[in-house]
C-alpha cells in the first residue's frame, strides 16, 4: 500500500455559539492515498463537510480547528494563508453541492476558468484560454469554445457542475474534494456526472474525497468508505467489504435505510375523493407592461388524475416537470383550467372564499422542513393554526390539547409544544408539518417531496409514519417525489411527468420494472443502476 | 397510537426573539450604545428640571462666558460690574472688599446719598440684598454691603447670556423627540404601505410603488421649504415633513420583504389550510417583517436627527426660544473660534448620540439577522 498523500490525525473542529462551544468533529483520523476515491458518508450534522472545510482552511469565522492534516508532510491546519493558498486551489481543490451559487454570476465562465489557471501556473492569458477550453472538452461540455463566453445562468445545473469540475481539475490537483456534488441534480444528470467524475479520476490518477449521504453513490464510485457519525469515524473499510460485511451497527442501519415494503392497490370500487380532468396551468413569464401582454409558459399540459380513497398516487419526474404545479392546481392554490372534483363536488371555478370550508379536506406537506414552518411561531401554534380557521369556536386550552394529541400521533414529545421550529431537527420538523396537516382530519394529503431534504434513515421513519397514518385515518395521498425508491415503497399508482405532460402511468411494477416509454426507462436506469 | 390521559406540561422554548436578545446582550458595543441612549434620554427629559438656570433666562452680565465648574462671578468680573452698577447710581466707588459671598463697598458722591440708591446695585444680575450699613454724617459717602448672586454655567453661556447646559438638554429633548416621532411616523406609514403593496401584489403593488417613485423624485428641501412657507415654522410640522419623506425607504424595504415572505412555504401552507388574508398578514407576514423593521428603525432615527439638524442649520427648523442640537450647532459655528464651547457641547451631544444609535443598530442587525455576519 502506498504512502498516504493526505493524512488527518486527531482533527477537532469546534464552533463558538452563544450556548458555548460545540464540537462538530471530535478528533478523527483519515488517510487518503494517491489515486483512490475515499467516500465520507454520514447524515447531516455528522461533521463530514466540516472536516474537509477545516483541511481547506474554509471554516466559518466562529470555527476553530486543531490537530494535524498533513499533505505531503506539510500540516495544513493553522498554516498561514499565503502558504495555504499554494496548496489549496492548486494541489487540493474542491467542488460544492450547489453549482448555482459556486459560480460568480457576473463573469462568463471562461474568465472564471482562466483566472485560477493564470494565477497558479503563471502562464499567459492565451495559454490559459487554451487550457480552459481543453478542460471544458474534458468534462464533456458541448462546444467548449463557444461556452467560454456563456454566463452561469445560461447553463443548466448539470453543465454548471461540469464547469465547476473543470475549474477544480484545471490545475491538475493531487486531491479533489467533492462535497455532495450531485445532490442538487436530477437523477439522470446525477448519473452522468458520477460517470464523468469516475472516468476523470482514473484518467488523471488523482485522489478523490467524495462527501455524500447517499450510499448508492458510494457504491458506484468509491474504493474506500469512511462512515461518520456525531463527529467521529465509526467505520472505515473498502467499499465491497463495507457493504458485504458492515461491522458497526450504525453502518448496518445506513445500509438498510432504504424504504422497504410495497403498498397494496386499493379496490377498484373505492370512492373517488379527488379528480382532475385535463388540467392545464399557464404561468405568466412577465415581459409585458403592468401585467399585460407577457409571455406565457405552460407548466402543466392536459394531465388527468383520479385519486381514490386510501390510494397513494406517486408523481415522479425531474425538476421542472410540473409535478408540484399539478398538485397545487388540484388544490386550487393556482389558477388552472380543466375540471376538478373533490368528493364528487365540482370545485373547478371556486374562489378563495368558496374553497375555505373545503380546505380542511385537502392538506399539503411540503419539501423544505425549514421553510414550511413559520420561524416566529411555536410548534403548538403552528400545528393548531388550521383549527383557528375551521373550528374557531374551540378554546385555547382545547387547542393545546389537540396539538399535544397530534404530536403524539406523529411521534413527537408533546411537552415540546412551546418550542420553536429552529430547535428541532429536519425529521422532527417534517413530523410537525405532518401533524399540522392531519390535525384537521383531511381526506387527501398532498406530500410534495416530503422526504427529499432528509437523511435516508429519517426518510425511512417518515415513510413508515405516513403509512401508519394512512392506515389509521384512511387517507389518500398524492406523493410527489423524484426519489424513485421512496415512491416505490409508498405508492400503488405512479404518474411519470416530463415537461408538463403525462408520459406514462400505471402500477409501480408496470412503470418501474417494465417501462413502456424511453424517458421512463432512462429515469429508472439512472435511479436503480 | 398511545392515548393521553393528562396533558404533559410544556417545557420552555426559546423563540427567535429570545435568541436575538441573547446575541444582543453579548454584543458589548451595542449594549453600551443602548445604555448611553437611555442615559441621554433621562438627562434630556429630567435634566432641565434640576439644572440651576432656566433655558430662556437672559443673563446680561454673563454673555458668552466660558464653561466653568465653580460658580460665577469670578473675582475679576466683580469689579467692573460693581463699578458699572455704582456708576448707574451716580456714585463713585472708593473701595471694596469681599468676604465670602458678602461684599462691602465704600461709595462717595458729590451730592447727598439717598438710601434708595441700593436698588441700582440690586438691578445687576450679580448682586442682591444690597443695604446701606453706614452713612457718613455729611451724607456724601457711605458703606454698603451686598450679596453676590452665585450662578453656575457648567457649559458656559451663549451670546445673550443663556445657560448652554440647560439649552443643550432642552435641545436634546427636541432632537430626540423628532428623531423618535418622525421615525415612528415613517415606520408606521412605511410598514403599512409596503406590507399592503407587497402582500396584495399584482397591479395594486405596481400602482402603489409608482406613487412612491413619484414622491421620491420630489426634491426634499424644496418640499420642506414649501411646507414651512405655507404653514409657518412649527415643531409638529417638522417631524411630519421628515417622517413623510423617510417612509419611502421603509415602504420599499418592507414591500421587498413582504414579497419574499409571501412566497415562503409556510405562507403557502397557511393558504392551503384555508387561513384568510388577514390571518396570514397578522400571523405570518408581520411577525417575520419585524426584524428588518426594527433594524431599519434604529438606523432611521439617526438619519432623521441629522436631517432635522440640517434643516435647523438652514434656519428651517424649530423656533426660538426652543432649540434643537442642529440650531445650537448652527449658532455655535457662527461664534467660532472665539466661543468654541458653543459649538463643542451641542456637537458632542449630537455626535455621541448618533454613535450610540448606530452601534445599537448594528448590534440589532447582527442579533436579528446572524446570517449577515
Amino acid at each position: 500500500m502506498s504512502e498516504p498523500i493526505l493524512s488527518i490525525r486527531d482533527l477537532r473542529v469546534t464552533f463558538d455559539t452563544i450556548d458555548g462551544p460545540s464540537e462538530a468533529v471530535k478528533g478523527i483520523a483519515l488517510d487518503v492515498r494517491p489515486g483512490e476515491t475515499l467516500a465520507v458518508v454520514g447524515e447531516s450534522g455528522s461533521g463530514k463537510s466540516q472536516t474537509m472545510m477545516a483541511v481547506m482552511g474554509l471554516l466559518a469565522s466562529n470555527g476553530r480547528a486543531s490537530g494535524t492534516a498533513r499533505y505531503r508532510g506539510t500540516n495544513l491546519i493553522g498554516l498561514p494563508k499565503a502558504q495555504l493558498n499554494k496548496v489549496r486551489g492548486r494541489k487540493i481543490t474542491m467542488i460544492f453541492q450547489e453549482p448555482m451559487t459556486s459560480l460568480d454570476p457576473l463573469y462568463p465562465i471562461g474568465s472564471q476558468l482562466i483566472e485560477p489557471i493564470m494565477q497558479h501556473q503563471g502562464v499567459s492569458r492565451a495559454q490559459a484560454h487554451a487550457r480552459a477550453v481543453e478542460m471544458l472538452g474534458l468534462v464533456k461540455v458541448p462546444e467548449p469554445e463557444r461556452r467560454m463566453k456563456a454566463y452561469p445562468h445560461e447553463l443548466s445545473g448539470g453543465q454548471r457542475q461540469r464547469v465547476m469540475i473543470a475549474m477544480a481539475l484545471a490545475n491538475e490537483p493531487d486531491i479533489l474534494i467533492a462535497d455532495e456534488p450531485t445532490t442538487a441534480l436530477d437523477v439522470t444528470i446525477q448519473a452522468e456526472i458520477l460517470e464523468l467524475m469516475a472516468g476523470l479520476q482514473k484518467r488523471l490518477g488523482m485522489a478523490m474525497i467524495f462527501i455524500t449521504h447517499d450510499l448508492n453513490v458510494v457504491r458506484r464510485i468509491a474504493t474506500r468508505v469512511a462512515v461518520m457519525r456525531h463527529g467521529e469515524v465509526v467505520e472505515e473499510a473498502a467499499t465491497a467489504e463495507l457493504f458485504a460485511n458492515p461491522k458497526a451497527a450504525y453502518t448496518r442501519e445506513l445500509i438498510h435505510a432504504e424504504p422497504e415494503g410495497r403498498k397494496a392497490p386499493v379496490a377498484p370500487s373505492a370512492p373517488v375523493v379527488l379528480s382532475g380532468q385535463r388540467i392545464v396551468v399557464d404561468f405568466d413569464l412577465g415581459g409585458g407592461f403592468l401585467g399585460f401582454g407577457g409571455r406565457m409558459f405552460r407548466a402543466v399540459d392536459q394531465v388527468s388524475v383520479t385519486l381514490q380513497q386510501g390510494q397513494t398516487i406517486g408523481i415522479v419526474g425531474e425538476s421542472g416537470s410540473g409535478k408540484s404545479t399539478l398538485a397545487r392546481a388540484l388544490l386550487r392554490l393556482l389558477p388552472s383550467t380543466g375540471a376538478i372534483r373533490l368528493e364528487g363536488r365540482d370545485i373547478t371555478g371556486f374562489d378563495v372564499a368558496q374553497m375555505r370550508p373545503l380546505r380542511r379536506e385537502v392538506q399539503i406537506v411540503m419539501q423544505d422542513p425549514f421553510g414550511s414552518l413559520s420561524p416566529r411561531m411555536n410548534v403548538g401554534q403552528i400545528i393548531t393554526e388550521g383549527l383557528l380557521v375551521h373550528e374557531p369556536s374551540i378554546t385555547s386550552a382545547e387547542r393545546e390539547w389537540r396539538a399535544a394529541q397530534a404530536m403524539v400521533e406523529v411521534g413527537l414529545d408533546p411537552s415540546l409544544r412551546n418550542r420553536y421550529p429552529h430547535e428541532f431537527s429536519g425529521g422532527q420538523r417534517q413530523r410537525i408539518a405532518i401533524a399540522r396537516a392531519i390535525i384537521l382530519k383531511p381526506k387527501v394529503v398532498v406530500l410534495d417531496e416530503p422526504t427529499s431534504a432528509l437523511d435516508r434513515q429519517v426518510q425511512k421513519q417518515i415513510v413508515e409514519l405516513l403509512r401508519d397514518l394512512q392506515r389509521t385515518h384512511g387517507l389518500s395521498y398524492l406523493f410527489i417525489s423524484h426519489d424513485l425508491a421512496v415512491v416505490r415503497a409508498m405508492a400503488d399508482h405512479i404518474l411519470v411527468m416530463k415537461d408538463g405532460k403525462l408520459v406514462e402511468e400505471g402500477s409501480p411494477d408496470e412503470v418501474m420494472d417494465a417501462p413502456r416509454e424511453a424517458y421512463t426507462r432512462r429515469l429508472m436506469a439512472a435511479a436503480f443502476a | 397510537m398511545t392515548d393521553m390521559t393528562v396533558l404533559p406540561a410544556a417545557t420552555g422554548g426559546r423563540s427567535l426573539w429570545a435568541d436575538a436578545w441573547a446575541r444582543l446582550k453579548a454584543n458589548r458595543a451595542a449594549m453600551i450604545g443602548g445604555a448611553y441612549l437611555i442615559l441621554m434620554a433621562v438627562l434630556c427629559i429630567f435634566g432641565p428640571m434640576v439644572t440651576p438656570n432656566d433655558f430662556t433666562t437672559i443673563n446680561q452680565d454673563y454673555t458668552r462666558v466660558p464653561p466653568r465648574l465653580s460658580a460665577y462671578p469670578t473675582p475679576e468680573m466683580i469689579e467692573p460690574s460693581l463699578e458699572d452698577a455704582v456708576k448707574k447710581g451716580r456714585l463713585e466707588l472708593v473701595d471694596w472688599s469681599q468676604d465670602g459671598s458678602l461684599i462691602t463697598l465704600k461709595v462717595a458722591s458729590k451730592r447727598e446719598i439717598d438710601e434708595r440708591v441700593s436698588r441700582y446695585i440690586d438691578r445687576s444680575d450679580m448682586f442682591e440684598g444690597t443695604a446701606v450699613t453706614e452713612m457718613a454724617p455729611d451724607g456724601k459717602s457711605a458703606t454698603m454691603t451686598t450679596g453676590v448672586q452665585q450662578k453656575f454655567f457648567y457649559f458656559g453661556t451663549d451670546n445673550t447670556g443663556r445657560d448652554l447646559l440647560t439649552r443643550t438638554l432642552v435641545a436634546g429633548r427636541v432632537s430626540l423627540t423628532i428623531g423618535l416621532l418622525a421615525g415612528i411616523v415613517a415606520v408606521v406609514i412605511g410598514v403599512l404601505y409596503g406590507a399592503a403593496a407587497g402582500f396584495i401584489g399584482g397591479k395594486t403593488d405596481e400602482a402603489m410603488m409608482r406613487v412612491v417613485d413619484i414622491l421620491y423624485s420630489l426634491p426634499f428641501i424644496f418640499f420642506v421649504i414649501m411646507l414651512v412657507v405655507f404653514f409657518g415654522r412649527n415643531f409638529i410640522l417638522m417631524f411630519l415633513a421628515v417622517g413623510a419623506v423617510m417612509w419611502l425607504d421603509m415602504a420599499r424595504i418592507v414591500r421587498g420583504q413582504a414579497l419574499a415572505l409571501k412566497r415562503m412555504e409556510f405562507v403557502q401552507a397557511a393558504e392551503a389550510m384555508g387561513v384568510g388574508r388577514w390571518g396570514i398578514l397578522i400571523r405570518h407576514i408581520v411577525p417575520n417583517l419585524l426584524g428588518p423593521v426594527v433594524i431599519y428603525m434604529t438606523l432611521l432615527v439617526p438619519q432623521v436627527i441629522i436631517l432635522e439638524s440640517f434643516l435647523s442649520y438652514l434656519g428651517l427648523g424649530v423656533q426660538e426660544p426652543m432649540s434643537s442640537w442642529g440650531v445650537l450647532i448652527s449658532q455655535g459655528a457662527k461664534n467660532m473660534p472665539a466661543a468654541n464651547w458653543l459649538l463643542f457641547f451641542p456637537a458632542f451631544f449630537l455626535i455621541s448620540t448618533l454613535f450610540a444609535l448606530n452601534f445599537l443598530g448594528d448590534g440589532l442587525r447582527d442579533a436579528l439577522d446572524p446570517k449577515d455576519r
